[in-house]
């Protein structure tokens, strides 16, 4: 098997650096990826059409808006899937075992003062690296990400218990759940305000701005949908995954 | 063109492709599950690193408008498609990213549930205890 393995990788390998001569050379503005009229539409035309100076945040939440919001279904679906998979009857053995691996685990006083004062600042810049992605690197996923990570440390360096104190798995699948309800919900009353679905421009007839201001914070909305979303299944993939599914004991 | 100079001038996609065959043979010839999980997210970052290094312009900036130049967008000034690493790219590979690691925690998940259910993540183990009904 290891040998079939090697020969069928160097095989491929060989073929892919033969290939690698017709690629087109580092940082060429004029390759076809970087010619090709989608990205150039993209850079020339984004801020006259949706008033964000982000492109990338531009293109993800407003030109590719249905890519994204399937892409926060996958995300969720995940999450869900984790928690079905591993959910089931605890064997009395195991059980037994974690309990006497519980009484032995003391939190260390060092690592919970400092996470103690980390954790509001990480969750602070969470929602400014959210609120802040229209001018500057960030949007919903990175701010999602940035959020779930400080529940995980606080679960890492207290107990599981801790995090799921502040925010259970059942709030947490909830709170996923409204975050595509706040994506998809904007599509929609885009429909209602008579445009297409997830057409942003259609949300100025309630709100006081312009069509392409009504862009602009139609995808702040679904940014925090979003945000919502992953930080949310972020943490319940890890308290699925460290507590082997039953949300007891932890890492 | 010396051999030399083709890999030089083909560098990166060079190690995209090393990264990538690392990943794709430890797929194939690890027996440990969680090896192989390793091996699919190697494979996973040197396709994201090679879409990223395809929105490379030489002498471009970050896609994102300065403030000056915003302004001055909106007073008709025509924004140079050459002075932006093409956005498209870092789009697709920014959901991919986190697509990613919820597709690796899904994977997680099914080991840890095959670890439970026949004790060993080693692919032969587990093979011999299916033939022979035991688990």
């Amino acid at each position: 098997m290891k040998t079939l393995g090697a020969i069928a990788v160097i095989i491929t390998g060989a073929l892919l650096l033969y290939a690698s001569e017709d690629f087109p050379s580092w940082g060429d503005p004029h390759s076809p990826a970087n010619q090709y009229r989608v990205s150039s539409h993209y850079v020339q035309n984004s801020f006259g059409e949706t008033s964000v100076p982000n492109m990338v945040t531009a293109i993800l939440a407003d030109y590719r808006g249905y890519d994204t919001l399937f892409e926060t279904v996958v995300i969720f679906t995940a999450g869900i899937a984790i928690i079905a998979i591993l959910r089931g009857p605890i064997d009395k053995r195991v059980r037994l075992r974690l309990a006497s691996e519980r009484k032995m685990r003391e939190t260390n006083l060092i690592l919970a003062q400092t996470s103690r004062i980390l954790v509001p600042v990480i969750q602070l810049f969470a929602l400014y690296v959210i609120a802040h992605g229209h001018h500057s690197p960030g949007g919903g996923f990175q701010g999602g990400v940035i959020f779930g990570a400080s529940l995980i440390l606080l679960a890492l360096s207290f107990q599981l218990q801790t995090a799921l104190d502040r925010v259970s798995e059942k709030k947490a699948v909830t709170l996923a759940a409204i975050g595509i309800l706040i994506y998809a919900g904007i599509g929609f009353v885009c429909l209602l305000a008579g445009g297409n679905f997830l057409d942003y421009s259609a949300l100025q007839v309630l709100m006081p701005v312009g069509a392409i201001e009504a862009r602009s914070h139609g995808i702040l909305g679904v940014e925090i949908g979003v945000a919502f979303t992953v930080a949310a299944i972020m943490f319940a993939i890890y308290a699925n995954l460290s507590s082997h599914g039953r949300m007891k004991g932890g890492l | 063109m010396t051999v030399t100079e083709f890999i030089v001038s083909r560098l990166n996609y060079w190690i995209y492709i090393i990264l990538m065959m690392i990943g794709l043979f430890a797929m194939i010839s690890k027996k440990n599950l969680i090896k192989k999980l390793i091996g699919m997210s190697i494979f996973q970052t040197a396709i994201i690193l090679f879409y990223v290094s395809l929105g490379v312009k030489e002498g471009s900036n970050i896609p994102i408008l300065e403030h000056s130049v915003s302004h001055a967008a909106e007073h008709g000034e025509i924004i140079r498609a050459e002075d932006y690493a093409n956005p498209l790219p870092h789009v697709l590979m920014l959901t991919a990213i986190v697509v990613g690691v919820a597709t690796l925690g899904v994977g997680l998940a099914i080991v840890q549930k095959i670890h439970k259910e026949f004790g060993t993540i080693e692919e032969p183990e587990i093979l011999a205890k299916i033939e022979s009904g035991d688990g």
